[in-house]
């Protein structure tokens, strides 16, 4: 589909709001041999209970569907893992779906978790997500993962997945990085800017305090992508109760509406077509005339260099929340720093910055919760909870965690989730000593992105305070 | 595992005829932690899956006999009428009407480009390719997709021209049969088993 109909951007309306209650996350790791996958279920559930001062058991009395987020039953090795997670959860009979969309299976469970309450078949569900990669030697791991590419035209070429991205990371590199020592060393500063964000977060599995010069001499894995441009491969779980306006006041007196919008592109890089870039609210067409000139070769669109799934997952849901200008709508973001350059390619196609020009989103310092260049709070602080490259990235848990994230500096509570020392305790890991609290300031909004792969689905989930809506254009 | 007797299907009269062994099972072994306990269990299995190419089976059939094959919609309603798909798509994505097959040797042989590259030591397990793997993405005059595969002799570069090597000696019926060298590669540069069509 190269042109788009009228019908097919047209806003999702939704028949009534929808909030977020509350959310909760197990510890992730490379590996947790001591634990089944249904005791992370649990603990991440057990630990949203108490977010809202209920017991378990309380909680799961609210609950009238569920929705399960799992992206690789082949590393589970169980099919049909979503019943059994469901059965050790006590939730029988309440109707259950598994979701999976590659990467952005955790954004795509808060997605049907969404609709479901939206629509009124539920006023309270569950989005749970989850994902064990241990079970199976790394080489093994990324053959299941490039299983996720088309069989026949690209999982034979290397049983890599990493490989089919790095041919659009090489070509965002050549044209809009232009090759830049300047370039590689802004990527490089992502990696150290979440790694280092992670070590505040009890939870993280790859926390690390590291330099730039640590990372360009990090081990190429596919130029111009180094080891520690990478993302994790992690265990765990994450999930989030979504409700109706009634039923979220009588859980909680703080809930956050939540949007959540979605996108898709071919599974093959390869059969992407040229198309006009369908701009966000605070684009206009005259910004990309010259786009081939100022990059020559980025005048294919989206080509090799952008998500064009990412780009209609904000299409849709800064309309649905009424956000216009990402940068000055939201306080903080969440994104799906897969690599450290896909990163930067999706600050362009969820427009907080033009295309061709993300890269000045790290330089300004924008993406720091204090922007190191002027020593005041950064403008749209990105990953403070270490992203995927220093938190984990348990694939049907990952969207999940991040809209928690980001709920938890709405609420305040982003101290009270990540200092405890017992958190440290119970999880096995040091507290650093210069331990930091992250809380953005006076949060009103935020946003998480979740991805799949080379880009073949994306969402976006909005969380809005109820006290600070955007005005919504209803046309 | 002995190979001898490893699974050979054959399609008759629309039904698979299967013959030999498609799985091997194995005892578990127990896995314990340093203190001696039980933590969990091995499960090993080898195992055959059957696969069917379907309407691509003549691109997979066409690469052993060095035809580069794509497809077309002629579909004279069709948006995309006259847009050549390769990677092969047996039906148009805008209309869905069955697409005509078309042989694209000569135009990958006379104008394919390299669009973008990457080059990497690590793979997943069940590679064949010798590493490091040179992943070119290649783009051909008037076609608006953009096929993925891999080169077999020199370095890549954005924009270099590429001809495609089809392995036509002993042929593997999947997409590794079909490779890229750089323009005016000599024929005893190629991969064993390679040839130019």
């Amino acid at each position: 589909m190269i042109k788009f109909s009228k019908r097919q951007l047209k806003t999702p309306k939704m028949q009534r709001p929808v909030y977020l209650v509350t959310g909760g996350m197990s510890k992730f790791g490379r590996s947790i041999p001591e634990k089944r996958t249904e005791e992370l279920v649990i603990d991440s559930f057990v630990e949203a209970a108490k977010f809202i001062d209920k017991s378990p058991a309380e909680l799961k009395e609210y609950i009238h569907s569920c929705y399960y987020g799992h992206f690789a039953d082949h590393f589970g090795d169980q099919l049909l893992g979503e019943s059994v997670i469901h059965d050790r959860l006590g939730l029988d009979p309440l109707g259950n779906i598994g979701i999976k969309t590659g990467g952005a299976t955790g954004g795509s469970t808060l997605w049907e978790a969404f609709k479901a309450v939206a629509s009124g078949y539920s006023d309270c569900v569950l989005a749970m997500g989850w994902e064990r990669m241990d079970e199976v030697p790394t080489d093994e791991g990324n053959n299941y993962i490039a299983s996720a590419a088309d069989k026949d035209w690209e999982t034979p070429l290397g049983h890599i997945y990493t490989g089919y991205y790095a041919v659009m990371a090489q070509k965002y590199w050549q044209v809009f990085g232009k090759e830049e020592d300047s370039f590689r060393q802004t990527m490089a500063e992502i990696a150290v800017k979440n790694r280092g964000y992670a070590r505040m977060n009890p939870h993280a599995q790859g926390p690390m305090d590291i330099t730039v010069d640590d990372v360009i001499n990090s081990p190429v894995v596919a130029y111009p992508l180094r080891a520690l441009d990478c993302c994790l491969m992690s265990v765990g779980a994450a999930c989030a109760i979504l409700c109706d306006e009634k039923t979220a006041n009588e859980l909680t007196n703080n809930p956050l509406e939540i949007h959540v919008a979605a996108g898709s592109h071919t599974l093959r890089v390869a059969d992407r077509r040229d198309m006009e870039i369908p701009l966000l609210p605070n684009e206009s067409e005259d910004m990309y005339k010259d786009l081939g000139d100022r990059f020559p070769g980025g005048d294919r669109y989206p080509g090799f260099t952008g998500f064009l799934a990412a780009r209609m997952a904000a299409y849709y849901g800064y309309r649905m929340a009424g956000v216009i200008d990402p940068t000055e709508d939201f306080d903080l973001v969440e994104l799906h720093d897969a690599f450290t350059i896909s990163d930067i390619q999706t600050y362009e196609d969820i427009g907080i910055r033009p295309y061709g020009e993300g890269r000045t989103y790290v330089e300004s310092g924008d993406c720091y919760l204090t922007n190191p260049k002027t020593g005041e709070p950064g403008k749209l602080p990105s990953n403070l909870s270490g992203g995927l490259i220093g938190n984990m990235h348990a694939v049907g848990a990952t969207g999940i965690m991040q809209a928690i994230e980001v709920g938890q500096h709405i609420w305040g509570r982003w101290a009270e989730m990540h200092e405890p020392q017992s958190k440290w305790d119970l999880f096995g890991r040091s507290k650093p000593d210069d331990w930091t609290n992250l809380q953005v300031d006076d949060a009103k909004r935020g946003l998480a992105i979740s991805h799949a792969g080379v880009g073949s689905h994306v969402t976006a989930t909005i969380l809005v305070h109820p006290d600070h809506q955007l005005e919504r254009n209803e046309s | 595992m002995s190979t001898n007797d490893r699974g050979t299907v054959k399609v008759e009269n629309g039904r698979y005829r299967f013959k030999g062994k498609f799985h091997y099972g194995y005892p578990n072994d127990p896995i314990r932690n340093e203190d001696g306990e039980l933590m969990g269990i091995t499960n090993p299995r080898d195992l055959t899956h059957v696969h069917m190419y379907g309407g691509e089976a003549p691109f997979f059939e066409g690469l052993g006999q060095g035809k580069l094959l794509g497809t077309r919609c002629d579909d004279s309603n069709c948006e995309a009428n006259g847009s050549i798909f390769i990677p092969f798509r047996i039906h148009c994505p805008d209309c869905l009407s069955k697409n005509t097959i078309i042989d694209m040797t000569e135009t990958a042989q006379k104008g394919a480009t390299v669009h973008t590259f990457m080059i990497t030591e690590r793979t997943g397990a069940f590679n064949t390719l010798p590493k490091p793997i040179r992943f070119v993405n290649v783009e051909f005059e008037g076609v608006p997709t953009i096929l993925m595969g891999y080169l077999s002799v020199g370095e890549p570069k954005i924009g270099m021209k590429v001809v495609p090597i089809f392995n036509t000696t002993n042929p593997t019926y999947t997409i590794l049969d079909l490779s890229w060298v750089p323009e005016e590669t000599n024929e005893t540069e190629l991969p064993e088993g390679f040839t130019f069509g």
